[in-house]
């Protein structure tokens, strides 16, 4: 039996587990019976299939929307290029030129069995899994010989919006201690309906996620990393209109950390949530077999929902998060879910609810690399107020044992962060992780008091949440607006006509040689 | 600083204050004294902690004084620093645009539409463009408001519909039309690169293809917008840093009373 610092009701907590796994059941019997143009493409790119036409559109969306317009991706890229390659005795890529060029009409091509199909594709089907299996085998190597950072990890962002100088910041936040990169994506980008091409240097507030990006980044991180003798993670976003296709690139290029969280983009990017539940799915089961951490965003809800009145919505969705986690393969070693209750900071004794909150979702998920966020809201452009914010959230994260710390920038609020900014946010973050390190150990909470009395609070109220939800259902509870005070209509949002239910002739092979296979 | 000094210079200048004439303040009237921070792309070294003091002087401080520095990544070296700025300037002559509208609380404000207007007033909320960032627009729109001022949705006189992020200028006027909005409120926080100033004086533009300019009160908000940027890009006001939603209900409540009622 797992003991606990505060006193939690480990009976209570396996009874809401319960209750969310029903939830997310029942969504995965949706998911289940859906394609969608974004999980299309992912499995054209694990075919081999890149590049772009004359237009810069990428041959994935060419071929895809060639179905898509004659009413066919139900059935299916497997099917029609499988039976390409049969017919032609091209490559994947070759029939995608060919789809490009106007020269083959691929659903034309349908004379043979999804069996069949499925088949000859199989040489390029082995090809990019071994691919995959192999990156995940060069970052274990990695950290079988030179190592890591101690949790947490310190993860901070980059965002010039061209690579190039990206990877100067990058390098520069490695030597002074970061674990983890995330590359900012440029705003916009996670409602393009594909993914862009090739090494870019122009973006707003960040930089375009592209395969070739993520090439570039990996590589100079190794360099770092050699260099220093730490192997340094890069994360980008897994999210918006191209979940699945981005987790693909990411794990074909060794990333280590997405952000990958459909009720992100539902409620903040106002995504569709059939489209971007069957989206998640496919985008879990690569992640888990790349060995992937993957990062939930529950703590953005409390941006715009009052985080004090509404800290149980944040334990609600990890916990349905986690659930669906699991259906899609995904391990707990790998599940960052997202926390942090970023309350204003006039609230007395809001740094003991925090606390409380903190040490009880380390408890709550025990395995999980769990990712606590700095504050955003409350940052007001008065720098060194700020610096003082982020150095209480980090006396948390050490002391709840948190995994990953995404570290608050003094300048959060004004612009994305200087190399500076960067540098004291980590030397802060050094400072508190060595000088607080074991005050978890040495610590108890008082019987009754504040801290104890706030996690047993918030547990019953996700507790009732969730027993609300497990009868409405997951996509009612969104439309009625639970989480973060944003309500979504089922048939909303961005991407729809983008969801296909399956065909006769459907086929995805690598759920099944990928799911749970780590 | 090494050996705990502290600074002994003297002050051998005039301590009196002079709003003509005004510098800023450290601990003494007229010291001048200033902070900054930056980072220069360069190791550190003698001739980085020379260059930094150059560069000071540059700027019009006397007595540059290099308190820390810090190599960042072999090639760029942090300063931290300080200096007594020699320039001043004359506040009795300055003139800074303003909403012009006296700030009411949320009961004076929908007691005020409810004589004067004798309706309710209809406002369209959104953070436009690629800006995926709602924090700005449900700080003034949402039920709870920000900071203990209640955002517009609860105002009994105001029927505010809050449209979120990433609203294409096109869908917003369109919107604009079904709903019969009086106010147009835009909300931008993203301004790298000034994509802002490019998507605000866009939708000016489309409103006045439409010829719908002057039947709204078209406002906008953010960090970094003034109400005197905010005129030059053609918006009837600017809301920046410090403004709540009843700053904007006010404004927007006299000034459909002064469209109205003259």
């Amino acid at each position: 039996m797992q003991t606990s610092k505060l006193g939690i009701d480990f009976k209570k907590v396996e009874y809401a587990k319960g209750l969310a796994r029903n939830i997310a059941d029942e969504v995965q019997l949706f998911v289940d019976k859906y394609t969608t143009v974004a999980v299309e493409r992912t499995i054209c790119r694990l075919l081999g299939i890149d590049g772009v036409d004359a237009d810069g559109v990428p041959l994935p969306n060419i071929v895809v929307d060639s179905l898509k317009e004659k009413s066919l991706l139900g059935e299916g890229v497997i099917f029609f290029i499988g039976n390409a390659v049969i017919e032609r005795n091209l490559t994947p890529q070759q029939i995608a030129e060919e789809v490009s060029a106007g020269k083959l009409d691929l659903s034309s091509m349908s004379s043979h069995s999804s069996d069949e199909a499925l088949k000859a594709l199989k040489p390029w089907i082995e090809a990019s899994v071994n691919r995959i299996k192999e990156r995940r085998q060069r970052r274990d190597n990695y950290l079988a010989t030179i190592g890591e950072g101690p949790k947490p990890y310190i993860y901070v962002i980059v965002a010039t919006g061209n690579i190039y100088e990206d990877v100067i910041q990058a390098q520069a936040a490695a030597r002074q201690g970061a674990d983890i990169i995330a590359v900012i994506r440029t705003t916009g980008q996670s409602l393009l309906d594909y993914v862009p091409f090739g090494a870019t240097t122009e973006g707003f507030g960040g930089t375009y996620a592209t395969q070739e990006n993520f090439r570039i980044m990996r590589s100079a991180l190794d360099e770092v990393g050699e260099e220093i003798g730490r192997y340094i993670r890069l994360c980008n976003y897994c999210s918006g209109l191209c979940m699945p296709e981005i987790a693909v690139m990411g794990a074909l290029e060794g990333l280590d950390v997405m952000l990958n969280d459909a009720l992100y983009g539902i409620l903040f990017r106002d995504i569709n949530m059939q489209r971007t539940l069957v989206d998640q799915y496919f985008s879990r089961i690569i992640n888990g077999f790349a060995g992937v951490i993957i990062n939930t965003g529950e703590d953005n809800y409390l941006t715009t929902a009052d985080a004090f009145e509404e800290a149980h919505t944040v334990l609600a969705s990890d916990l349905i998060n986690e659930q669906l986690a699991l259906l899609a393969g995904l391990p707990e070693e790998q599940m960052g879910l997202g926390h942090a209750f970023e309350m204003n900071p006039e609230l007395e004794n809001g740094f003991l609810y925090e606390l409380a909150q903190a040490q009880m979702t380390r408890e709550i998920f025990p395995k999980a690399p769990l990712k606590y966020m700095p504050p955003t809201k409350f940052m007001t452009g008065n720098i060194f107020r700020g610096h003082i914010q982020d150095a209480l959230f980090n006396s948390i994260a050490i002391w709840t044992g948190q995994g990953i710390q995404l570290l608050g920038m003094l300048t959060e609020a004004i612009h994305t962060p200087f190399m500076s900014d960067r540098y004291l946010s980590i030397e802060n973050a050094k400072y508190i992780f060595s000088n607080m390190k074991n005050i978890g150990d040495e610590v108890e909470f008082k019987e009754n008091g504040i801290i104890k009395n706030r996690a047993k609070f918030v547990i019953d109220k996700a507790t009732d949440l969730l027993e609300l939800m497990e009868k409405e259902g997951l996509f009612t509870a969104l439309e009625k607006g639970i989480f973060g005070d944003v309500k979504r209509p089922k048939n909303g949002g961005k991407g729809l006509d983008g969801v296909a239910p399956k065909g006769n002739n459907y086929c995805n092979p690598f759920v099944e040689l990928m799911k749970g296979r780590n | 600083m090494s050996g705990g000094l502290y600074s002994m210079e003297s002050r051998d200048f005039d301590k009196t204050l002079d709003l003509t004439n005004i510098r800023p303040y450290g601990d003494t009237m007229n010291d001048g004294k200033i902070q900054l921070s930056f980072t220069l792309p360069v190791p550190a070294g003698d001739e980085a902690i020379e260059a930094a003091k150059l560069l000071i002087k540059q700027m019009g401080l006397e007595n540059p004084q290099v308190v820390f520095y810090k190599e960042l990544t072999p090639g760029f070296t942090f300063f931290n620093c300080y200096g007594s700025c020699t320039h001043s300037v004359d506040y009795t002559v300055i003139h800074v645009p303003k909403v012009e509208s006296t700030t009411w609380d949320m009961e004076e404000t929908d007691t005020f539409i409810k004589e004067n207007i004798g309706r309710q007033i209809r406002v369209l909320g959104a953070s436009t463009g690629t800006d995926a960032h709602t924090v700005g627009i449900d700080a003034i729109m949402n039920m709870k408001g920000y900071a203990g001022h209640y955002g517009l949705e609860r105002y009994e006189m105001i029927e505010a519909l809050n449209m979120g992020s990433q609203v294409p200028n096109e869908e917003f006027i369109a919107k604009a039309i079904e709903f019969k909005a009086d106010v147009l409120l835009v909300s931008q926080t993203v301004t790298q690169k000034d994509v802002h100033i490019k998507n605000l004086v866009e939708l000016v533009e489309l409103l006045e293809a439409e010829g719908l300019r002057d039947k709204v009160i078209l406002a906008c908000g953010g960090p970094r917008l003034s109400h005197e940027l905010a005129k030059e890009l053609g918006y009837d006001a600017g809301f920046g840093m410090n403004t709540y939603a009843n700053d904007v209900a006010s404004f927007i409540a006299q000034e459909m009373n002064r469209r109205i009622n003259g």
